[in-house]
């Protein structure tokens, strides 16, 4: 039955990239420009989402595979609508959200403010807030001691754990998932993959961005593997492409994908 | 791979409108375009911006994240200091030390102004909180691109937060102020309650030019930069340190100090100056029945450094610019006219912050 969610039509996504390099950077070499009337070099626009097309239905499962820097993080913050396309459109159903909310926290607020604040930062209510409170300090495992610590002097797993119980706290219609988000001790690594299954139940469409092709593989019922910005392939036909992707890159994938979207490897 | 680096420089791409759906796209599904499609099962465009008035709906339902997030930067701010929270009160108390140190003891001037030291003091406050304000909404948007692109929520929120952590910061402020001026030997009066809509008026005026200027510096960061070196002219035209009506080589152009009394920092600064100083009300030049000889005896009077404050008070029998009264309607102007421009203008960029 067709239910579309998501329809990403001839998306094209381009975001500006500071620090880029390419002068030497002094005073001088800033004036010259200035003088010579030429744009900043250091200033980069990157076309990072290049033409794609797909649509999604209630139900689907999306694994997105595909090499640092090949547009899949930009893609999902495009769908989200936190990243402008240049060019083209994507419809949604609802509001789709990205599980992660570290940006809004701060290390020098204790692990209580935080979640106050992670969750008002997410769109809840003050009373949902209060009602989810007590439920996402469970979760984390945090020792209620160090919740009015500050966050900067959790241990790296101690924190961790607490945002992903922070970002787990809400459910999505449209869920997206980025990156390996299950961290920390085989426990609590256990328990998170869970909340993911249980968030996914919850959400009528899920993409999932991973380089463990094994997870793709096991709980996505389509696969869209995008290189340079285009899609290279598509389909429900999950085993193929990622046997095709794991041809192309070599054989043997890289295992951890860093923020760096947009690191220039090939 | 290179491909993907298009030159097209750094100039500011906020002002043009993002082209969607004018191209017909090739692929189809079940006979339909994309386009089509989305619009047949009611999918609307993810970055679609809303309409004027539900964008204000937004905002005000993130009111408690807007509080929690202005909050949070508060308290986060001195976290890492021993004295922790005290610092709140501590800034501005060393703030005015150090004024009462410079123009109380070691040049002890009056400047032509009675009882000058409160006056300094509420001037320094008062245009603080613009000052801050307008130097961290003109970066808001580069220094929160992290969260902006992980989150969806009206960015608004974001140059009113920074409003509201300098509100939350004059709080404090005007808490040392009040013992300072009651220290002084001003009185307290009734008239201390017309300090509160004034603060409002002038926070509504922060607000709105913090939307207009998060905007601004959202597209080249070579603004930020240049902010404080504007904001640090406009104080000292401003009447922060002097009485912008004493300045002698002004004395025969009423124009151009009818012009520096009715820019917004001064008119915010006169309002509370007028509500908590009894000797501000009493000096406001037209406040009395015009009398020449008691002017110029205060014209005498304001070129010595010592002048006795009764003597001083006599500028009420001078021609004044404007009348107290005139200066809240420009204090309402301003407010309205900032929040209505601002907001308008921040929102017409809503759906493009996320691109830097």
């Amino acid at each position: 039955m067709v239910n579309p969610t998501v329809v990403v039509d001839d998306l094209h996504v381009v975001y500006k990239v500071y620090g880029a390099g390419g002068d030497k950077g002094t005073a001088a070499t800033a004036l010259m420009r200035v003088v010579k009337r030429q744009r900043r070099p250091s200033v980069r626009e990157v076309h990072a989402i290049r033409g794609v097309s797909f649509v999604v239905n209630h139900g689907d499962a999306i694994g997105i595979i595909g090499r640092n820097g090949s547009g899949k993080s930009t893609l999902l913050q495009a769908i989200a609508g936190l990243l402008p396309p240049e060019r083209g459109c994507v419809y949604t159903s609802g509001q789709a959200a990205l599980l992660g909310v570290n940006a809004a926290l701060l290390d020098d607020l204790t692990g209580e403010r935080n979640i106050v604040l992670g969750c008002l930062a997410m769109g809840m209510s003050k009373q949902e807030v209060k009602d989810n409170y007590q439920s996402v300090v469970d979760f984390s495992g945090v020792d209620p001691a160090f919740i009015n610590y500050p966050m900067r002097t959790y241990s790296t797993g101690m924190a961790q754990r607490l945002r992903f119980s922070i970002a787990s706290a809400k459910s999505h219609e449209i869920l997206m998932i980025d990156e390996a988000l299950a961290t920390g001790d085989a426990n609590f690594r256990a328990k998170s993959h869970d909340k993911i299954m249980e968030l996914r139940g919850e959400a009528g469409t899920v993409f999932l961005v991973a380089h463990n092709l094994a997870e793709v593989e096991a709980s996505c019922n389509r696969v869209i593997w995008l290189e340079k910005g285009k899609i290279m392939r598509e389909g429900e036909d999950v085993p193929a492409i990622i046997d095709a992707y794991l041809e192309a890159t070599g054989g043997v994938p890289r295992k951890r994908d860093t923020v760096a979207e947009n690191d220039h490897t090939s | 791979m290179s491909e993907p680096v298009r030159d097209t420089g750094g100039s500011s791409t906020l002002t043009d409108d993002t082209k969607s759906g004018d191209e017909v796209s090739a692929q189809t599904y079940d006979g339909m375009s994309l386009a089509e499609l989305a619009k047949h099962y009611q999918l609307r465009p993810s970055a679609a911006r809303p309409g004027m008035f539900a964008y204000g709906r937004q905002l005000w339902e993130r009111r408690h994240f807007i509080m929690g997030f202005a909050t949070a930067r508060n308290v986060a701010m001195y976290t890492e200091a021993r004295l922790g929270q005290l610092w709140q009160v501590l800034t501005p108390l060393l703030n005015a030390a150090v004024y009462y140190l410079i123009f109380g003891l070691i040049l002890n001037t009056s400047r032509g102004v009675p009882k000058f030291l409160p006056f300094l003091i509420t001037g320094i406050f008062i245009f603080n909180f613009t000052q801050r304000a307008f130097i961290t909404t003109s970066r808001v948007i580069t220094d929160s691109l992290p969260l902006i692109r992980a989150l969806p929520f009206p960015r608004g929120c974001l140059p009113i937060g920074y409003v509201m952590i300098e509100l939350q910061q004059l709080v404090m402020s005007m808490v040392i102020l009040t013992a300072i001026v009651l220290a002084t030997g001003q009185p307290l009066t009734w008239y201390w309650l017309l300090a509160i809509p004034a603060l409002g008026l002038q926070s509504m005026f922060n607000a709105g030019m913090g939307l207009f200027l998060a905007r601004l510096g959202a597209g080249a960061d070579d603004f930020g930069q240049l902010m404080p070196f504007l904001v640090r002219t406009w104080m000292y035209t401003s009447g922060v340190m002097f009485s912008i009506e004493t300045i002698s080589s002004l004395k025969n152009h009423p124009t151009i100090v009818y012009l520096l009394q009715i820019n917004p920092a001064a008119v915010y600064i006169s309002l509370v100056r007028n509500s908590i100083l009894l000797t501000q009300r009493q000096s406001w030049r037209g406040s009395a029945p015009y009398n020449n000889q008691l002017c110029v005896q205060y014209y005498k009077a304001a070129e010595n450094t010592h002048s006795p404050t009764s003597q001083l008070l006599l500028s009420a029998h001078c021609h004044g610019p404007i009348s107290i009264d005139q200066l809240w309607l420009w204090g309402v102007g301003w407010a309205v006219l900032a929040l209505v421009v601002g907001y308008v203008f921040f929102w017409q960029a809503e759906t493009r912050y996320g691109r830097g």
